[in-house]
């Protein structure tokens, strides 16, 4: 109602008429709140479609956490290219926040995956893109298929600690020949005895030069490429193990990002997450929520990327007058924010979906593709009105602008996402 | 072992929001606001857990004075740790002249009506940065303006928590989940014999002056000057 006033005002037109009824509005408005209990002030608590209360709880509780261990600490870390990810991880994993729906046996919470989302949410407060991808991959994206198939000896290894922040993992799945085409990636492991040996390498892998241990996927036999790979649990200290370099990228700058190499590396065989040769199909299973995930995540960037731009515009004069008060200016705001609302809905969807056990492979490859083209749209659009300041490095949407760059690339690219929907709309042409 | 502490926590606009009035001037905007509980109650839910964990008192009750919404805040003490809640419930006209005196009386009615020993609240008047529970006293360090006083007080007591005495324990998760089993119990002030009617009446809420740019100067006759001239001396 408060927000119906204000816009009000802004009108050009019919000032005489429109100022009349904003004054009766206003008094009807101060009447309304103060005679009766508080109106339903907290409808996102009550009638909130995905959302109870202990939802609400978790993520001020998380809030809290962000405001005070990572916030005022991100600047630093973006110049020197590294966050600290052992301290960051253990405060959050005493806090409860890396195995939210993670079995209670190692650690986590046994939550459904709608709590999942919450804590990518939250994460979006964090004012740089690299920290909360690098929490995402330690929650959400080393993990799932570790909880689901593991053995118990292996998660008591590997899950636990990556739970409880004690060790950090990274993911390696992508290579320097194969990133789209999981399928073609090159990485050996051979059969010797009771081990494997490892050969090949990995790109792009987050928190590598950090990581304890890394959910490898590798070829474990000659057989079709779907069939032939599996998911070993590597520590990252054994001999053979090379961090090749830390890789200079465009935005992400506080999260570090390796390629590795493996020359003749050994781990036991019994190192293989659940049955060989099902790994290509286990990582495809965890896509799903990563890409739920990373939508969640950026949706609450997105929205403090707009309010930060309508306080600028707010405050920033332009030809005698806030630049907000030029219409192309708060009305394309106001389209962008419609975008956000509507990708929300589709992403709780999809959540609620899935928690019910539904294949939501379609709506998260949507939610995905979306999700990285808005952020793209939105950090263009807005970066705009914040003119020559947009430009320097002082400010939260420069940093956006290039950390959001990398939504359409990473974790599955646009042309995969549009694939996939294809093949469920039944579009792609038959071999 | 003392039996009871009751602690404070009130509902409050997050410190974080900048506050606006609204534009009738009749109070400050806070529909749809972010609001948390006062930090400064954060850190007395805080004091009194940890009370407990040493095993000096046996149980913590959180107490907040307000419409339905102040169980949110209550809910955050029992993830912090507190074992039960009491919503004292307030709204509408009553809530919005809702002033210390009401509260103060409100608070020492459910003290006595719980039997509690200690009653902690986030700080105003005497602020203590250490306490610690010998035997049948209260052990309190404070701060005053010279420095630092211990003092030895018997229960009941009533402490206020400064900015030192703790830091407060993120509520876990794990705690938040658990803090849905815990009780919080309804009860009208009207049950506890307290009159709510207020003796002040809000006549106009305004933003503070903004502050004006200050004017440098070079000497000290420069400064005397000016002053002066602002008819200031």
């Amino acid at each position: 109602m408060a927000l119906c006033v204000r816009s009000l005002h802004y009108s050009g037109f019919s000032r005489q008429i429109l100022k009349t009824t904003a004054v009766f509005s206003k008094r009807h408005i101060s009447e309304r709140v103060s005679s009766k209990s508080e109106p339903r002030s907290a409808p996102q608590t009550a009638d909130h479609v995905l959302y109870t209360q202990e939802h609400f709880a978790l993520k001020d509780s998380l809030r809290k956490i962000i405001d005070q261990e990572i916030n005022p600490y991100v600047d630093e870390w973006e110049e020197k290219g590294q966050f600290p990810a052992h301290r960051i991880f253990k405060i959050l994993g005493s806090a409860g926040f890396l195995g939210v729906n993670k079995p209670v046996e190692y650690g986590g919470l046994g939550l459904d995956f709608s709590y999942s989302v919450a804590v990518a949410e939250e994460l979006g407060s964090i004012n740089c893109g690299g920290i909360p991808m690098a929490i995402g991959v330690q929650s959400d994206m080393a993990t799932p298929a570790l909880a689901r198939f593991g053995s118990a000896e292996l998660k008591k290894e590997f899950l636990l600690p990556s739970i409880m922040g004690d060790k950090v993992a990274c993911l390696g799945v992508s290579e320097v020949g194969a990133g789209s085409d999981v399928a073609s990636i090159k990485t050996k492991a051979v059969r010797k005895g009771d081990e494997f040996v490892i050969n090949g390498g990995k790109m792009w892998t987050t928190t590598g030069s950090q990581a304890d241990w890394m959910c490898l996927l590798a070829n474990t036999s000659d057989g079709p490429p779907h069939k032939n790979k599996s998911l070993i649990c590597l520590p990252m200290d054994l001999p053979g193990i090379h961090i090749a370099r830390k890789i200079n990228k465009l935005g992400m700058w506080s999260s570090d990002t390796a390629e590795v190499f493996f020359d003749d590396v050994r781990v036991p065989c019994k190192n293989v997450i659940g049955e060989e040769g099902m790994g290509f199909t286990y990582q495809m299973l965890q896509f799903q929520e990563e890409r739920m995930w990373g939508v969640a995540n950026i949706l609450t960037t997105m929205e403090k990327i707009i309010q930060e731009t309508i306080n600028y515009t707010r405050e920033r004069k332009i030809f005698h007058q806030p630049v907000l008060h030029h219409q192309v200016v708060h009305f394309r705001l106001a389209e962008l924010q419609t975008e956000i609302e509507l990708l929300r809905s589709l992403l709780y969807r999809c959540t609620a979906l899935y928690i019910k056990g539904n294949d939501v492979t379609k709506l998260a490859s949507m939610a995905k593709l979306k999700g990285g083209r808005l952020a793209r749209e939105l950090g263009d659009g807005c970066l705009q009105y914040w003119g020559g300041m947009g430009f320097t490095s002082d400010v939260l949407v420069s940093r956006f602008y290039r950390d959001s760059r990398l939504m359409s690339i990473g974790a599955g690219a646009d042309e995969v996402m549009l694939s996939i929907i294809c093949k469920y709309m039944d579009t792609l042409p038959k071999k | 072992m003392a039996a009871r502490v009751l602690v404070g926590v009130k509902r409050v606009i997050d410190y974080a929001v900048k506050i606006r009035v609204k534009p009738d001037n009749t109070g400050v905007v806070t529909d749809g606001v972010k609001h948390s509980m006062n930090p400064f109650c954060e850190i007395a839910v805080e004091e009194a857990v940890r009370l407990k964990e040493k095993k000096l008192v046996k149980e913590v009750v959180a107490v907040s004075c307000g419409p339905q919404q102040v169980q949110e805040t209550i809910r955050t003490a029992l993830a912090m740790g507190a074992d039960r809640g009491i919503h004292v419930e307030v709204s509408g006209k009553d809530y919005d002249t809702l002033g210390p005196l009401q509260v103060s009386k409100i608070l020492a009615a459910l003290a006595k009506k719980e039997e509690a020993s200690l009653v902690i609240l986030g700080k105003q008047g005497t602020f203590a940065s250490e306490v610690t529970i010998d035997g049948d006293k209260i052990k309190v360090i404070r701060e005053i303006d010279g420095g630092l006083e211990t003092i030895k007080i018997n229960m009941p007591a009533v402490v206020t928590a400064d900015l030192r005495l703790n830091t407060p324990r993120y509520a876990t998760l794990p705690n938040i989940m658990k803090a849905k089993k815990k009780k919080i119990a309804s009860v009208k002030p009207g049950e506890l014999g307290v009159d709510l009617t207020s003796r002040l009446e809000v006549l106009r809420v305004e933003e503070p002056a903004q502050r004006q740019a200050g004017v440098k100067v070079e000497t000290v006759e420069d400064l005397v000057g000016k002053l002066k001239e602002a008819g200031r001396i």
